[in-house]
């Protein structure tokens, strides 16, 4: 970077930069907080876990870095880690005056930039600033990657700026590469802290506004100026599209990936499965869902997640259901989850993708806002979830959709059978009208239609969700899928913070390690679900979330006029080719950053 | 000796009888006109905040049979909080209970703490001790490094 690096506060980077040191041990604490001013840093110190969170939360961008500890009493400081990845995407730095190489390796795991011991030296401290550029370089990098690929893949419409280049001219995405370089350099480096600043937030709205361009150009030719130009948006820059594509294309391969392995998850169909990158299925919502009724059709019903279909697909359509079930925040008392709750809150988006499976104790209202609205359109509303067929573990369906979901034995109960929305598939647009409240108890009913081998998972699934609360592991991670919806609009009525957490933003965890061992999220009771990895969806994107983020912790999710969420949730589905996108609905509504 | 070389004597030889260690320089370099009695300040917080961990290893260590996983969880908090002041001995002993913590012996873990304890106390008097001759002597004196 060639550029001197200036922040906000007029000094020469890294001076001012912007440190948040969490340890519960005061003396450590005050003892850091002077090291750190020491070498002209701006502290902040918190005692507890929780504590920071919220400041992390409450400004995305007050921050460029945090250190905390290890050990910290009110929450494990590797779940805080990732929470800070995934939801911020900052740097972390972890300490501990333990340095056993286990543990040191679990910190790199979970996506720890560092790992200091005590105690630690001024030496260690000034270099901190070095994880704060290395992120912004690569930032700019993958955003740079990401308008070469596009350039190759053919379109002088990807070259903007005035640059005439042929289409299909490959020197030019070197050229390309130069000038973008450039723009980045400039934007990117003079102020790492001023560029966060200066990120987009991408709010339900926009992101649905994104999501419909990138559907309507169709995945494969998707490029930043292409969707620019769709989305009408003034203030929208080009970067701020190929960064929030970017993510979202990772957060599709992620998922894609983690799907994969993941045989358990989709049971069945795995094969399936597409494997295609995601990439190519920005629409996946719709195409997958639209897929349903064919038998073997592994991709779910999903709106947009294809990944998550797997199992599902055929299985939902079977019974017309299109899928939706999924994530109707069903008003179905069972409280089971916390992370029910929370994804219930998520879906007002009005995504269908009410997990209402598993969410059981998704309150009344409680709407996933899975953001992606966009998702919907094709006759799933995504999270189909609810689609137990027979052979199928419909739970599965919203394991996938998740992010790696446990295996099936587990997804299953945590998958409410009352995700299972025939109601929803069918007319998704009128549908989606009704209250989330109606879509469920219409999902319930269909559980029953389901031979026995489905009820028999809906019961077990409820209690898998209940035990998910506990914070199983495997239920961990259907919690977290649910636990994922966006919440674009207030917050809903109901609470779960639990499930907030695990999808905030974090499309694109920085550390593709987010996920624990076994892949499952590890959402420890309750509080916990909030945190866990949001692996595979890595989508995050570095706006501060605001208000209209998606997952506040613990914060009511506000379910607005959840009909209209989930009509517009189940529009896009419907316009999705079914194989194009293979996204999953949570990508979208993940999406609020 | 004048108070000025008596301080610094006795600076010496808590180092050099392995009371303190290396983190002990690192609070006295942090020392400056903005905080000119850091190091002081430090320790005293330091004695505060761990007699709470102290509170509750003891209670933790009257109970039987003893939980050496939540043992262990303590004194992984005080061997942290001790090493903020450079608390050498209190450190090492810490390592050591942890180590009988996870063998599951009950008897090492009570020799030890019984170690600890006294090398805890007996650190807090020699600090007050050097502190309070420190500021007797003058400011100046304390906050920089011999030789």
């Amino acid at each position: 970077m060639e550029n001197g690096f200036a922040s906000p506060r007029g000094d020469a980077f890294p001076a001012g930069l912007r440190v948040l040191v969490v340890d519960d041990d005061p003396t450590w604490l005050k003892i850091l907080e002077k090291m750190l001013k020491k070498c002209s840093y701006e502290v902040t110190t918190c005692g507890l876990a929780r504590d920071a969170l919220d400041m992390l939360r409450e400004r995305k961008d007050r921050f460029d870095i945090v250190i905390n500890d290890v050990n910290m009493p009110d929450m494990d400081g590797f779940k805080l880690l990732e929470h800070v990845g995934l939801e911020m995407d900052l740097p972390v730095i972890m300490m501990s005056v333990d340095g056993e190489t286990s543990r040191v390796m679990k910190g790199v795991q979970h996506g720890a930039c560092d790992y200091l011991l005590k105690p630690v030296r001024m030496k260690e401290l000034r270099n901190i600033w070095q994880h704060v550029f290395r992120k912004k370089i690569h930032e700019v990098r993958e955003i740079e990657n990401h308008d070469d690929v596009q350039l190759i893949r053919g379109g002088s419409e990807e070259f903007e700026d005035g640059q005439l280049l042929s289409g299909g001219d490959l020197t030019s995405p070197k050229k390309r590469k130069d000038t973008e370089n450039k723009e980045h350099e400039d934007q990117e480096f003079n102020d790492p802290s001023a560029v966060k600043k200066a990120r987009v937030v991408w709010s339900v709205d926009l992101h649905q506004k994104f999501v419909d361009a990138v559907d309507q150009i169709g995945f494969d030719k998707v490029g930043p100026k292409k969707i620019l130009d769709l989305m009408k948006v003034p203030w929208l820059t080009r970067e701020n599209v190929a960064s929030h594509l970017q993510k979202y294309r990772l957060y599709l391969s992620r998922l894609q990936k983690q799907n994969q392995p993941k045989s358990s998850f989709c049971g069945t169909k795995q094969s399936d499965f597409t494997s295609k990158d995601p990439t190519g299925s920005f629409g996946i919502q719709n195409s997958i869902i639209m897929r349903q009724n064919s038998a073997g059709n592994s991709s779910f019903g999903y709106c947009g997640n294809k990944i998550l279909v797997q199992d599902v697909g055929s299985e939902i359509y079977e019974s017309d259901l299109k899928g939706v079930i999924s994530f109707l925040p069903v008003t179905e008392p069972k409280k089971a989850l916390a992370a029910d709750a929370s994804i219930l809150q998520k879906s007002s988006n009005g995504s269908g993708i009410g997990p209402t499976h598993s969410f059981g104790s998704l309150g009344p209202d409680v709407k996933y806002n899975i953001q992606s609205p966009n998702c919907w359109n094709g006759e799933i509303p995504v999270m189909q979830f609810a689609q137990p067929k027979q052979e199928q573990d419909p739970y599965r369906v919203l394991e996938d959709s998740y992010a790696p979901l446990p295996p099936s034995g587990g997804p299953r109960d945590q998958i409410q059978a009352n995700g299972l929305q025939p109601a929803l598939s069918i007319n998704p647009r009128t549908s989606v009208t009704e209250n989330s409240k109606a879509i469920t108890t219409e999902i319930e009913p269909l559980c029953t239609e389901y031979g026995s081998n489905h009820a028999g998972d809906i019961s077990r699934k409820r209690q898998r969700i209940d035990s998910f609360s506990v914070g199983g592991d495997t239920d961990v991670a259907n919690a977290r899928a649910f636990g994922y919806m966006s919440t674009s609009n207030g917050s809903p009525p109901m609470k779960n913070h639990s499930f907030d957490q695990i999808y905030i933003n974090n499309w694109d965890s920085p550390q593709p390690n987010i996920i624990p061992e076994g892949g499952s999220i590890l959402i420890s009771p309750h509080e916990d679900l909030e945190i866990h990895s949001l692996q595979g969806y890595g989508y995050t994107e570095n706006v501060g979330f605001n208000n209209t983020e998606f997952l506040t912790f613990e914060h009511p999710v506000p379910i607005t006029e959840p009909s209209n969420h989930l009509i517009d949730g189940l529009r896009f589905n419907y316009d999705y080719p079914c194989d194009s996108m293979e996204y999953p609905l949570i990508d979208r509504s993940l999406f609020i950053a | 000796m004048d108070l000025k070389r008596q301080v610094a004597y006795m600076r010496r030889s808590l180092f050099d009888q392995g009371y303190l260690d290396e983190q002990f320089i690192q609070l006295e370099d942090l020392q400056d006109d903005v905080n000119p009695n850091f190091v002081e300040e430090i320790v005293t917080l330091f004695y505060r905040d761990s007699a709470r961990l102290i509170l509750n290893i003891e209670q933790a260590m009257e109970k039987s049979p003893l939980d050496f996983d939540k043992l262990d969880t303590y004194m992984h908090q005080f061997k942290g909080s001790s090493s903020s002041i450079g608390a050498k001995k209190v450190k090492s002993e810490a390592t050591q209970f942890r180590e009988f913590c996870k063998a599951g012996n009950a008897e090492g873990c009570l020799r030890t703490y019984q170690q600890l304890k006294k090398e805890y106390t007996t650190l807090r008097k020699k600090l007050e001790t050097y502190f309070q001759l420190a500021r007797q002597a003058g400011p100046a004196e304390t906050a920089s490094r011999p030789n």
